[in-house]
Order: structure tokens, then sequence, then C-alpha cells
């Protein structure tokens, strides 16, 4: 079987390489998915949909993805503005600056939770500020959204970051000797330029946030119907020692997050694969949607 | 229209890009920048266009001052060595381009921009290929897309950088002569650089030879390559042999004891012959022979031990009949004499 998809090529060790992935992303990946299909499978239908459509996990779904997707936007928008920054201008303190956009990749994300419940708590540096125009952040869905922001916002910056830096300046004094102003330079040549890899980004920035836990739990409050997220469900039900309910509900979680990320990447597909560069937006696609399955267990 | 620059200098921080530079452009001509990397050409182009701003000096069309004006503004066509297409726009989009973005109140209506594509596509002779992407074109079909977008906007002056440079022998050849073969339907007065003298001396109805910043010389191809002004020139527009000589009494010497001048002789204005005659001539020792081509090239040991060139008809190699490793005499037919300073 392998003679047919073997192509030719210089490089020596297809069928080990293939055999290495293959055997790897099972291990890593698809065993532990399946376990979870496994468990839940133990739950007739009539149980099954009593778990997932109970009013309390439905109200976590909405705040998990609605929270991940306006955070993810926010993302969008600064990503590409910061991203723009760095390349385009040079500043005094850009390289500390630049290699501050990784920190929230790197702080334990208990950690940042606990700071971002501190400064925006009442009577926080920012929260104080915030509660006397009448805006609660802590402990409300604003809460959650800021903290999914926070863990979101090195992936628009760094997939577009590159991409900015290897345009050519050419086409854009292509552009402004075709009599295009600085604005329909930056709309027209630009921005579609640097669309898949936002999209890229985006689609990370919203997968990391939809899995995230444990930066979100202490600003969140987690008060059930209104400022609970589904990751924090699961663990609550595992502790109950309902394991198959925990399961029902990351399932439920997994095929809402593969949908959603489908739709997006077919979304990149139609912006970047007229150029016929899809091979390299696949991986990240791959990478994004396994991200909420790992990210359930990253709390813990 | 015309193009006059007076008195242009650039530095990028030491070093002089261009050094005082005067070129006239008369309406409608075609005229080429040649000159070897780094002998400003690029920046003297991409001064016209706008693209760069120069220390001091100005650049007019037509008698107007518009150094001030930027590239937006002095609607010039420029083609960049490296196409510069817009990669997510068809063939089409990109050509549209710069119609697509004039203010509202001047931009042509959609059929309009339709009509003025679908003509500018036949001009290139890429009708077919509308919908395409740039990335499934060939290198000489991305270049005339560049080329006809450039021409949408009819501009008042095409600019062109290096427009062949990274293109192959053949397409390369092809380019030039339909470029040529442009110029003459269009007749918009047009700038070229390049650094290949048999592209500029094919193409161009004048080439201004540049070196170092300085413009060397300017005239039709003809004037430069049969009378040029410098060694420089000399050099630059051909294969030469450079030797040491003297002129006595109007007779010119080979003489690789003097000092005083330096003697440039094309390989094909020499001969060789087995009887020495005239004043001028040395002996060589025949060390390699390629006779492919059109010319047979014949390289030569001379009698103080430098390499020769030397190029002959295939009937005269053929009447010779001459092997390797043969004593000859060599003969200059026309040589270029320049003082040593550089100038003549």
């Amino acid at each position: 079987m392998a003679v047919i998809f073997k192509q030719k090529s210089i490089l020596p060790g297809f069928g080990l390489a293939l055999g290495f992935t293959m055997f790897y992303l099972s291990l890593i990946v698809l065993i532990p998915l399946s376990a979870t299909f496994w468990k839940t499978s133990t739950l007739t239908w009539h149980q099954f949909w009593h778990v997932v459509a109970s009013p309390r996990a439905m109200a976590s779904y909405r705040l998990s993805f609605g929270a991940s997707l306006i955070g993810a936007f926010i993302n969008l928008f600064f990503g590409v503005l910061v991203a723009w920054v760095l390349v385009r201008y040079s500043f005094p303190l850009k390289r500390l600056f630049d290699s501050l956009i990784d920190l929230p990749f790197a702080l334990p994300t208990a950690v940042a939770g606990i700071a971002l419940t501190t400064v925006y708590a009442p009577n926080g540096w920012l929260g104080r500020p915030l509660e006397s125009i009448g805006v609660h952040a802590a402990y409300t869905r604003l809460g959650v959204t800021i903290a999914l922001t926070f863990i979101g916002l090195p992936f628009v910056v760094r997939t577009v970051q590159p991409v900015l830096g290897d345009l050519d300046k050419e086409l854009e004094e292509a552009a402004a000797s075709l009599g295009a102003g600085r604005w329909q330079t930056f709309t027209r040549v630009l921005l579609p330029a640097i669309l898949p890899a936002a999209i890229t980004g985006f689609t990370m920035a919203f997968a990391r946030a939809v899995g995230e836990y444990g930066s979100v739990i202490f600003i969140a409050g987690n008060m059930p119907m209104r400022t609970e997220i589904t990751p924090l469900l699961i663990i609550t039900r595992l502790q109950e020692y309902d394991y198959a309910g925990a399961t029902a509900i990351a399932v439920a979680m997994l095929v809402v997050s593969f949908v959603l990320l489908l739709a997006i990447n077919l979304l990149q597909r139609w912006s970047s694969g007229r150029r016929g560069r899809e091979s390299s937006q696949e991986s990240a696609f791959l990478g994004a949607t396994l991200k909420p399955v790992l990210g359930r267990g990253e709390g813990q | 229209m015309s193009i006059e620059v007076r008195g242009i200098t650039k530095r990028f921080g030491q070093f002089a890009a261009l050094d005082n530079v005067d070129l006239d452009i008369p309406d409608g001509q075609l005229v080429a920048l040649l000159g070897p990397s780094g002998s400003g050409k690029t920046t003297l182009l991409r001064i016209i266009a706008g693209l760069e701003f120069a220390d001091c000096g100005t650049v007019q069309f037509d008698g107007k001052d518009i150094s001030d004006r930027t590239a937006r503004e002095r609607r010039v066509g420029f083609v960049f060595q490296h196409y510069a297409l817009f990669r997510h726009m068809t063939v089409f989009e990109n050509i549209a381009f710069g119609l697509r973005v004039r203010p509202r109140k001047f931009r042509p209506s959609e059929e309009q921009i339709r009509a003025k594509v679908e003509e500018l596509l036949r001009l290139i002779q890429l009708q077919n290929q509308a919908r395409r992407y740039p990335s499934q074109l060939s290198g000489g079909q991305r270049q005339r897309v560049a080329l006809a977008r450039a021409l949408a906007v009819e501009p008042s002056v095409l600019l062109l950088d290096e427009p062949f440079g990274s293109l192959d022998a053949k397409v390369r050849q092809e380019l030039r002569r339909w470029l040529r073969q442009l110029h003459d339907e269009v007749h918009i007065t047009s700038v070229f650089v390049t650094h290949d003298q048999e592209e500029a001396l094919e193409v161009a109805d004048r080439v201004a030879v540049m070196n170092e910043g300085r413009i060397e010389q300017v005239g039709s191809p003809d004037d430069v390559y049969n009378h040029p002004a410098s060694s420089f020139v000399y050099n630059f527009l051909g294969n030469v042999n450079l030797f040491h000589g003297r002129v006595d009494d109007g007779t010119t010497y080979i003489d690789e004891s003097a000092s005083g001048h330096l003697l440039f002789v094309r390989p094909h204005l020499l001969e060789i012959a087995r009887q020495p005659s005239g004043p001028t001539y040395f002996r060589a020792t025949t060390k390699h022979i390629n006779s492919a081509g059109p010319l047979v090239k014949v390289e030569a040991v001379t009698e103080w031990g430098a390499p020769v060139h030397v190029e002959l008809s295939q009937e005269r190699f053929h009447a010779l009949q001459l092997v390797k490793d043969e004593a000859v005499f060599i003969i200059p037919k026309d040589i270029a004499v320049f003082e040593k300073s550089g100038n003549s």
C-alpha cells in the first residue's frame, strides 16, 4: 500500500517518518480522544442528551464560545495593529515590547488568572476606576472575556509578524505609482496579503480560549448559569465522580469546536488557496482543532 | 512628455549614489540608463519616479519642476525588476488596479474598465489569462502583466527598472524586441535601467552610460559604441583587450613598458597573420580555439605573457588553417587610445 502513496523524493525515510507520525498522533491524540467518546458511550442517548442539553451546560457553552469569539476578534484587530507597529516602526525598547508579547504563553495560567483578578477586582488598579464608571469587570462575563483576550494575544501577532516582514516594499511602491492612496494601499494590497495569516492567528487564539481553564476560573466568579465556563463544568462533574457526564460535555464541546474550526478553515482556504499555498495552513488547522481537547486537562 | 534632470545628488550615508547628475530625455524617446551595479542608475530612475528623493537638484517634466511631488502625483508608470504584482488579484484585477483606486469623480465605469483592460490584454497577448493569478504565469508573462498594469493609468512617462533582469536569455530577447515594438506603437517617453550593454544598444533610442554616480556619456547606440567618450565607456560596451603603449607622430605603438596611454582593441578588430605588416603588431601563441558559433574565438598569449582574445570569421579561420600552440602575428585594425588619467 505504501508504494502507492509514496512520492519519489531524494530524501529517504518516508516509511519511517509516516509510521512514526501515525504512531505518535495515535498515542498522544487519538487514543485519549477516543477514550472520551468510549466513556461517553456508556450513557444512553436519553441520558447523554439530558446532560449536554441541560440549561446549565447550555449557558456554559454560550459563555465559553461567545467570550472566546469576542476575545479572538479583539486579538485579531489589535494583533494586526501590534504586528504592524513592531514590523514597521523602530522605537526605544522595541525588543523588550516584542518579547513581552510572548508572556501570556510563558506565564502559568493560574498566575495569569490571579494577577488579572487582582488588577480587575473592585479594589484593584484597573477595577476601581472601572467600578467608578459603573463597569464591573471581575466576576462577570466581561472578566471572562478579558482573561480569554489576554491568553490569546500572542497568536495573531506571531502569525502576522513574519508575513508582514516578508512583504515586499515594492508592492506598496507599485500601488503608490498607480495612484493609490495610503488607505487604499493598506486595504487593497497589504490587508489581503496578511489575511490568511491573521485568520490562522484568529483560529488559534479562539481554540486556545475555548479550552482555557486556569486563567479564567479566578476572574470568572464561577456562578452557574452566569459566569461558569464549560471546562469548569467538566471539572465539576469530575469532582462529583460523574465521569460519563464530564466526557459527555467534553464530546459536545469537541463537536462544536470542530465544526467552528472547520468553518474557519474553509474560510481561510478560500482566502489563501487562490494563491496555491494551502499546504502551510493545514498544520495550523490541525493544531488549532486539537487545542481545546488538550487544553481541558491543563488546569488540573 | 520630456524629462529634465538637473544637478541631482543623492547620498546614502557616506556613499554618493549620484553626484551632480544632469540628463535630458526628449519627449517620446526610449532611453536606456546603462551601467554596472552600484553606478546609481536605479537610484536615478527611482528619483525620476518619485519613489526616492534627491538631496539636491531638480526633476522637471516638460519644464515644470515636480521634485516635491510624490510618486502618486507624478503619474508615472513604474515596472519593477521582480514584477511586484499583487498576488491575491487576478491578472485582470492587477491591470485594473490603477483605474479602480481613482477618486470616485475620475473613476471610469465598470464597462470602461473592462474595455481598457481587455485592450491591454490584447496588447500583451494574454487575452486568455485574465482569470489567472500571477503565481500561475511564467516570468515573461508576469512582466508583461506588470507593464500592462503600468500602462493602464495612461502615464505620462514609463519607467522600467531592469525589466528583463530576472528572465532567462531567450525570453529576454523576445520581450526586448516586443518592448521596442510597443514603444514604436505607443510613443510614450520611456526610461529603462539595465546592466546589459547588448540590451541597451539593441532597444534604446539613446543610451546614457553611468559609472560611480555620474553620467559618462549620452548618445545614440551607434555614438556610444563607435565613439566612446571615455575608457570606461569603451570598456563597458563590449569585450576589449587592454594594452599599454605610446603615440609617436600620430602612430600608435604597443609597448608594455610604456605607461602614457591605454590602448583598447575589440577582439574582432584584431587580425591574425603569419607575416607581420605595418608598424603596429606583436607576436603571440594560440592557446585555445573555439570555432562553434558565427565567429571563431581564439585565445592566445602575447610575447610578454598576457592573454589576448581575438575573433575572426569562419572563412578567415579556414584560410589560415590555424591550430593550437602556433606562433602567429597579431595586427590591430583599429585601436582606441586613451590617456592614462582616463579621458582621452
